[in-house]
């Protein structure tokens, strides 16, 4: 089952690898994973997608929360969430069709063409996993991909609850 | 008013006189020279030089299971602190507090390939507690401090520090403070256990028809061996031990039903098995506990105090999960007993008793011994339990003679048993046992050990010799890795690949030549008399080489995919 962990951690260097270590010294997966630091600098926040079941999970919930610069860690998945992803795509855009064509996808999924080549597009869509796997869909259907970027998920509870110290 | 300036170097120093260390177990190499420089102008802290630095590891250790305090480290960069990493990754299985300095290349060159770089801090990451890459002078002395608040507190373990050579040199200097009072917002390990939590655990220990009591190394390293007594026998219910939490409870004490698991007795194996009720206490379900954990303790309800949530419902599902420290919990376990006026069920207690002492009669642990044969291993395990009174600190290395010492050996005390229990480390035994007779120069310090495991950590004879210590090695001689070559004769068909030792060298003339004493013992009719002789030699270090039955097998023990308690009695023979 797929879970988005939420994770506040020290701003410290060596903290992140301590993390993906973990993750590959246990054998968890780790789908994607997003990290920054936050408005308050001293802190990072990551975000990490990972698949596994109730045991696994609450293995990998206790075992990062056991690393002395984690701060704190909620599994987002099972509460009302927001979940959104950048996606940055450069697309074939030759002919007028297909201009069109890519023009007219990124509308629909609210996206916006934000560079251009001479026979290029570049277009940049937010949105969550699924959106933007159905948004890569589409366009394939009527140009050429060239090359994608995504930058995994960030996520955050909706409504009053925060993750904070 | 000018502040008095201090080099990065004499700060280490510093702050671990003010941790007051007594003693840092290293060698010296170019990285950490200016350390050593510092430590030669002070007399505060006594470093010993090792031979190798794993022993210094391995010292650390013993000297920190024994003590209870944290074992220090001092290795240079490169080879000296990669050495290490086997001696931390055993402190980090078993939860021992031990800080680990290790120098490093100047700042500027790190990543470089430089001379003697090696990335410490990514090499030791799985297999710590946590570690500091220090990268200025104002680092030293909070991560120093801070490294032992981590390493000692919570479930305990290693902790390593990178010390970059130009922040240790003399041409960099600054003022020196050190915070002692530590205070980590993103550490806070749980001390209570939670109240609804401990309700709900003594309910099920007062409905309980036939509860097992199952403690681990949390016991010892927590120092709660008199407590845990104390529960036991208010609930008078029959007690095992892990490997690691020998000692916990008096090894002579009625309601012990002795060690469990892989080569664990009967009763205890068979006690867990038919439990309703298993109240685990600093113990972590093992996979050398549990044999197949599809099959482990069907019918138990199993509660589960342990410091570190991780260790709960990891391999076993825990019924009622307890975090926090075991001897607080141990005590709110005995308060609410008493709130509640407990009184054991006394028909279902002799029942209870009367089926364990059916499983006792079998007498699992039992070995044959001849008058004109070969000495049985176990044999000389009990004549060292009978001189020593059963209150000698026992280091031991890892294999046949490991298992023999924990199954013969009933341990009086707590931290009187020092083994590398979870990493199974041979060569861990001398240097561990010499860090322990540090610490206890009047007590009986023996390692046992094989012909195998000695020879792993064999030129720490010489630092015996340096700083007299006077341990007595007993080595169980079988000429094979015994555990090796039994795990060959019962599922490899007999077929003794590499695990016979062709060519051992004469042990007595060994360590005549570093300045012991050696004995060989041949005979069973010369094995007391030669033993008594060896304890009674105060002042030197004695090498005892015993020469032992090599086709003796620790029994009894788990049948592999088996449930907890389907055993091998003997070699064809099953419980």
């Amino acid at each position: 089952m797929r879970r988005i962990l939420a994770i506040l951690m020290e701003n410290e260097p060596g903290s992140l690898s301590r993390i993906v270590g973990l993750f590959s010294q246990r054998a968890f997966n780790i789908e994607s994973l997003t990290v920054a630091p936050t408005d308050d600098n001293s802190l990072s926040r990551m975000t990490i997608a990972t698949i596994g079941d109730d045991k696994v999970l609450e293995q990998i919930v206790k075992q990062v929360n056991k690393l002395i610069d984690v701060i704190k860690i909620i599994d987002i998945t099972d509460r009302q969430h927001i979940e959104r992803e950048l996606l940055l795509v450069k697309v074939t855009a030759m002919t007028d069709k297909s201009r069109n064509e890519v023009k007219r996808i990124t509308d629909i999924f609210r996206g916006n063409i934000i560079d251009i080549g001479k026979q290029v597009y570049t277009v940049q869509l937010t949105g969550n996993a699924e959106k933007l796997n159905a948004f890569i869909t589409a366009l394939q259907h009527e140009t050429e991909i060239i090359e994608s970027a995504r930058s995994g998920c960030v996520g955050m509870a909706r409504g009053d609850k925060a993750l904070r110290i | 008013m000018t502040t008095e300036l201090f080099t990065g170097a004499e700060m280490v120093v510093k702050s671990l006189s003010a941790l007051k260390v007594k003693y840092i177990f290293g060698y010296p190499g170019g990285s950490v020279l200016d350390i050593y420089d510092a430590i030669f102008q002070q007399d505060e802290i006594e470093h010993i030089l090792v031979r190798h630095e794993q022993a210094a590891t391995h010292m650390a250790d013993g000297y920190a299971r024994a003590t209870g305090e944290v074992g220090v480290v001092l290795a240079t960069s490169g080879p000296g602190a990669t050495n290490c990493v086997t001696g931390i990754a055993t402190a980090y299985m078993d939860s021992i507090p031990m800080v680990v300095l290790a120098g490093q290349v100047a700042t500027s060159l790190i990543g470089n390939d430089a001379f003697q770089e090696t990335d410490i801090v990514g090499c030791t990451r799985p297999i710590i507690k946590h570690s500091f890459s220090c990268r200025s002078l104002a680092d030293i002395p909070d991560a120093i401090s801070k490294a032992f608040y981590i390493a000692s507190t919570g479930r305990p373990g290693p902790v390593v520090i990178e010390l970059p050579k130009d922040i240790l040199i003399p041409q960099n200097k600054g003022p020196f403070s050190i915070e002692t009072d530590i205070k980590i917002r993103s550490y806070n390990p749980n001390v209570n256990g939670h109240p609804k939590q401990i309700k709900k655990a003594v309910q099920a220990i007062a409905r309980a028809k036939k509860l097992v009591i199952y403690s681990g190394g949390g016991i010892v390293l927590s120092d709660a061996s008199e407590l845990l007594t104390k529960l036991v026998e208010t609930l008078k219910a029959p007690i095992t031990n892990t490997l690691m939490g020998l000692g916990g409870i008096s090894g002579t004490h009625e309601q012990f039903i002795g060690m469990l698991g892989m080569h664990g007795s009967l009763e205890a194996n068979k006690s867990m098995a038919n439990a309703d009720v298993i109240l685990a206490l600093g113990a972590r379900f093992d996979d050398r506990v549990t044999n197949n954990v599809e099959k482990f303790c069907p019918n138990a309800t199993i509660i589960h105090v342990d410091i570190d949530p991780t260790s709960i419902s990891k391999t076993i599902n825990a019924h009622i999960p307890v975090v926090g420290l075991v001897e607080v919990v141990m005590q709110q376990l005995l308060d609410e007993l008493s709130d509640i006026n407990f009184s054991p069920d006394e028909v279902a207690l002799t029942l209870w008793w009367q089926q364990i002492n059916l499983w006792r009669n079998v007498k699992s642990m039992s070995y044959d011994q001849a008058e004109n044969e070969k000495i049985k291993p176990q044999r000389v395990v009990e004549a060292l339990y009978k001189i020593t009174q059963g209150d000698a600190y026992v280091c031991s290395d890892v294999g046949q003679h490991q298992m023999f010492a924990a199954q013969h050996y009933p341990f009086a005390k707590p931290r009187r048993w020092i083994n590398s229990g979870g990493a199974g480390t041979m060569g861990f035994g001398l240097p561990a046992a010499m860090g322990v007779k540090l610490a206890f120069p009047d007590k009986h310090v023996i390692c046992i050990t094989g012909d195998g495991s000695i020879q792993m950590n064999i030129q720490e004879l010489s630092t015996c010799s340096q700083y007299k210590l006077p341990v007595v090695i007993v080595t169980l001689n079988n000429r094979s890795l015994g555990m090796v070559r039994q795990w060959q004769d019962m599922v490899y068909g007999g077929r003794h690949s590499s695990s016979y030792m062709e060519s051992l060298p004469d042990f007595v003339k060994v360590a005549e030549a570093y300045g012991h004493v050696g004995i060989k013992i041949d005979h069973l009719d010369e094995l007391e008399e030669k033993l008594t002789q060896a304890f009674n030699i105060k002042d030197r270090l004695v090498f005892v080489d015993v020469m032992v039955d090599e086709k003796e097998h620790v029994y009894p023990m788990q049948i592999r995919t088996g449930a907890i308690d389907e055993m091998w009695l003997k070699k064809g023979v099953k419980a």
